[in-house]
């Protein structure tokens, strides 16, 4: 006697693939870093919105963050850079192929210190694109020297106080050009999902600073990134629910005080408002907020800002629809009669 | 009463004396932000449509306005277009610099100057003629502000008239200057020319022996800047990305492309551009959106300067070990900082071949002139492609920024080389591919673009740790074996940049090599030494590294071999102390310039005749 098992047929997406189709090698990262938290909710974001894997690139710079987009979307392309400046080579790569979606991980080192002028000029251009700050407050690859988002008066593991005032990024952010702005904790599954899943589809840049704490050298007491004391201190904005344009039923947000955003394809991101009154496409009310909070010590997660109507920086420079990078020659190289044209003028 | 002037101060005026027709040189000695740029140009277009081969050199500061400017011409029926040392005919309108200008002359040169600085004072072995160029300018130039512009078309006039430079060639220079936009400035600055033209007729008697004839030796040439030139073949290479930092003297290059790409670059059926230009916020990023654009497939190119190649080193290195192809202009110029910016160098040799740390060398093209610039422009992004590693061209300012005479530029033959790209297609009917492995024995790997629509295509992209797939890695033989392909790779390249030109000279033991505007110095040089010296010599003009099998053949040749560079510590030269043997080192001697000006024959011969010991 034998019976036949069948196995259980495979889970695909919308693009007719298996969730393993997202995924990277394995995370050479410490265990319990925040970072892998951060790459598997990658995974499963662009899993359930079915986009094609092979139309993906991924960027980096240095540090423990920026060795992550080697740990999802295997199938993507991916380009670990030079220390801070992984905006420049992804600006290059989206003028080159502006069909591709691009997307970026960094750390507060990367992003903070050395990379903070290509930061800065990324945000300004609002390339569409999704920046994701790893964000720990601590060199992790050379042993947990302070960054530059490290709070003041926290305390390294031999006993060091920050005695200088940390960078925001997001409110950098907000007031140099970004379009998406929002802070999440690697710990909160569904608030980072939502984001992320934002993120996606917005047509122009995201930025996500994500407080990920590193278990080996900032979790521990006196330190302002530790699993502790985010737990403790985390103040959600607002409750957030991504609808993809697809899929209109699954509202999990209660009615009430909800504002609706509707984003580039369709898709709507229902930001439902807590306690205070808040206007997501007020950069005022944000930057306040922020402000706000830093004064109480709490640390501000939620969407900030979105913007979906300002121009991005492809649309700024008129190109081709078609990625520039296959257009053929005769599109690319000027027939002969304008060599001579040329040359008749010079004369 | 100017008359008297003119005759009591030229010791020669009545003397017949031998004209000098169609070889001397003109300098203009003037104040920048004053105008002088477009009444030079003037000048050296109207010699050129006489027939008259020209070429032009502005020594100017790092300045907007108020500080000294040189711009010397030179009409040599010989050909010869390199700079000259002497000044022939001197126009002098600064009075900081005039007394210097007149006292550096030889004997029996010619001055133009403005009156009241009284020259004629200083020697009485010149030929001066003054000229009121306040009282002048008055009559043709109503509005007081525009005076000062105005003013200097007067001496174009003036010299016109002394030098026999007809004044159709030169009413034709200006309007084609002006261009139609400008009709009205054209007119205002013509006014003042002809002032010019008919003071000198009524009032000045010619006394030097300087002017020019018509020939023929121009005809279907054009007058274009080396930037410019570099600019257009990139336009006809088909770039895609472009991406810059402002830096003197580079920054005319993107400029004039921006123009060209404007005006031939959009789609017109759909109106779209078919190329993307940023300006960049520093060259650390401009590099780095060149690196990014070439990896996700396009055609880019960057354009800098010394300051800024070193800045972009790092990245470089990444290009070499990641194996991008990447385009970029390094316009050279002297000194780091505030050094001496508006200069000309060859100084960014050994930096630039060796750019970056851990173990990397990059090809270099040296172009010698506008026609060069354009087709090693287009050569150029085919052997970063075909390579897929970052490829230099080294002009140098006097190259990129003065105005040269060229033959028309001739419009590529060949179709765009994109290297070894996998589609999905060939995805597919491979089943996969190795990014980093030799399969065809070149040294040369596959690779794949983003966006390619297959599971199979995408690749990880770091430095150099990492295996035939692309995997990370630390082992030691994996390591070894990625150097050794680059290395083969480089080697390949030998065969594929482009070649010396070699002219041996039977009777030569001595060979000069020579690259970029040097050129021009060696050329005339070599006509010096043999008709002043008896000294015959060979010449192989370098065109690129690596260096090609030529060069070792061309050592071998000859006793000895002048490698002749504008820098200071010789730097060419030491890349071939890296690569030769003993033998071939012991031919190698050195003659350098590096004072900032460009490299002018006599300077040459002098050093030469002084190691022959002659």
């Amino acid at each position: 006697m034998s019976t036949t098992v069948t196995p259980p047929p495979k889970k695909l997406n919308r693009a007719g693939l298996e969730v393993l189709s997202y995924k990277g090698a394995k995370t050479t990262l410490c265990a319990g870093c925040g970072h892998n938290a951060i790459s598997e909710r990658i995974i499963e974001c662009f899993y359930e919105l079915g986009v094609q894997p092979w139309n993906v690139a991924k960027f980096s710079g240095i540090g423990c963050s920026s060795k992550s987009p080697a740990y999802f979307l295997g199938l993507s392309h991916g380009f670990n850079g030079v220390h801070g400046r992984m905006p420049s080579i992804a600006t290059g790569a989206m003028l080159a192929n502006r069909t591709v979606l691009g997307i970026g991980v960094t750390g507060d080192g990367d992003t903070a210190s050395i990379g903070m002028g290509q930061f800065m000029h990324l945000l300004r251009r609002n390339l569409p694109f999704i920046y994701i700050i790893e964000d720990n407050g601590v060199y992790g690859l050379t042993k947990g020297q302070f960054s530059a988002t490290a709070d003041l008066g926290s305390k390294l593991k031999t006993g060091v106080i920050n005695e200088l005032p940390p960078f925001d990024c997001c409110a950098l952010a907000l007031r140099c050009g970004a379009t998406f702005v929002a802070r999440s904790f690697s710990g909160d599954k569904k608030q980072l999902q939502a984001i992320l899943k934002t993120a996606i589809v917005h047509n122009g840049l995201s930025v996500i600073d994500v407080i990920s704490p590193c278990t080996t050298f900032n979790d521990h007491e006196g330190s302002t990134k530790s699993y502790s004391y985010i737990k403790e201190h985390d103040e959600i904005l607002n409750e957030l629910d991504f609808v993809p344009y697809y899929d209109d039923i699954s509202v999990e947000i209660d009615e009430g005080e909800v504002k609706e955003i509707e984003l580039h394809d369709g898709s709507k991101l229902r930001i439902k408002k807590l306690g205070r009154d808040y206007d997501p496409s007020n950069k005022f009310d944000a930057l306040k907020a922020m402000d706000e909070a830093e004064k109480k010590g709490e640390v501000l997660t939620g969407v900030f800002y979105v913007d979906t109507k300002k121009p991005n920086f492809m649309e700024m420079l008129n190109m081709e629809d078609a990625p520039l990078a296959t257009l053929p020659e005769s599109k690319v190289r000027p027939p002969k009669e304008v060599l001579d044209q040329v040359m008749e003028e010079l004369r | 009463m100017s008359t008297i002037e003119v005759s009591a101060t030229s010791p020669r005026s009545g003397e017949f004396q031998q004209p000098i027709v169609n070889d001397f040189s003109i300098q203009v000695a003037t104040v920048n932000g004053s105008g002088s740029q477009t009444a030079n140009s003037v000048l050296m277009r109207a010699i050129f449509q006489m027939g008259i081969p020209v070429s032009g050199k502005n020594m100017f500061p790092s300045n907007i306005q108020g500080l000294p400017t040189w711009f010397t011409i030179r009409a040599s029926k010989q050909g010869y277009i390199g700079r000259k040392k002497e000044v022939d005919f001197l126009v002098a309108m600064n009075p900081e610099t005039a007394r210097e200008d007149v006292m550096k002359l030889d004997s029996g040169a010619a001055v133009v100057y403005d009156e009241p600085l009284k020259l004629d004072a200083l020697r009485s072995d010149l030929h001066f003629y003054p000229v009121p160029f306040d009282k002048l300018v008055g009559p043709v130039c109503p509005e007081a502000k525009l005076r000062k512009l105005v003013r200097n078309m007067i001496y174009d006039g003036i010299v016109a008239n002394l030098l026999s430079i007809e004044m159709e060639e030169v009413h034709k220079a200006l309007f084609k200057q002006f261009g139609k936009k400008k009709a009205k400035a054209a007119e205002l600055n013509w006014g003042a020319c002809q002032a010019g033209y008919d003071y000198a007729s009524k009032t000045l008697t010619k006394s030097d022996p300087y002017r020019v004839q018509r020939m023929n030796a121009t005809a279907g040439k054009i007058i274009v800047e080396g930037n410019a030139a570099a600019a257009l073949g990139c336009v006809f290479a088909g770039v895609t990305v472009v991406t810059w930092y402002p830096i003197t003297p580079s920054s005319s290059l993107v400029e004039s492309m921006i123009g060209y790409l404007k005006r031939f670059r959009i789609d017109k059926e759909t109106g779209k551009s078919t190329y993307a230009v940023v300006q960049a916020e520093d060259e650390l990023s401009a590099i780095g959106m060149v690196l990014g654009a070439a990896w996700a497939g396009a055609r880019s190119a960057t354009s800098t300067a010394g300051p800024g190649i070193s800045l972009m080193s790092e990245f470089v290195g990444l290009g070499y070990y990641a194996e991008i192809p990447a385009v970029i202009f390094d316009v050279q110029r002297v000194g780091p900082s505030t050094g001496l910016p508006t200069r000309t160098a060859q100084g960014d040799i050994i930096s630039t071949a060796l750019l970056s740390h851990g173990d990397t060398k990059h090809p270099l093209l040296f172009p010698r002139s506008p026609e060069e610039c354009f087709s090693m422009a287009i050569e150029a992004f085919d052997l970063a492609e075909q390579f897929q590693t970052p490829v230099f061209v080294m002009l140098d300012l006097d190259l990129g920024m003065n105005n040269w005479m060229a033959d028309a530029f001739v419009y590529p033959t060949k179709p765009i080389k994109r290297g070894k790209v996998l589609t999905a297609k060939e995805l597919e009917r491979l089943g996969g591919f190795a990014r980093y492995k030799d399969v065809d024995g070149d040294g040369v790997g596959y690779r794949t673009l983003p966006g390619t629509n297959h599971p199979q295509a995408a690749y990880f992209t770091r430095g150099s740790g990492h295996n035939e797939k692309a995997q990370y890695t630390e082992r030691e033989d994996d390591y070894v074996n990625n150097m050794d392909r680059l290395s083969h790779k480089f080697e390949t390249m030998r065969a594929h940049v482009p070649q010396a030109e070699v002219e041996y000279n039977p009777k030569a033991n001595v060979g000069f090599v020579a690259f970029g505007t040097s050129h021009y110095a060696v050329e005339e040089s070599r006509d010096q030494l043999k008709s002043e010296y008896g000294i015959e010599t060979s010449y192989l003009r370098l065109r690129a590294y690596p260096f090609t099998q030529d060069l070792l053949d061309f050592i071998h040749r000859h006793d000895r071999v002048y490698v002749v560079e504008q820098n200071r510590d010789a730097q060419m030269l030491g890349l071939m102390r890296l690569e030769y043997g003993a033998a071939e080192i012991a031919k190698l001697r050195s003659m350098k310039y590096y004072g900032g000006l460009p490299l002018d024959a006599r300077t040459v011969t002098d050093d030469i005749v002084r190691q022959e010991g002659k």
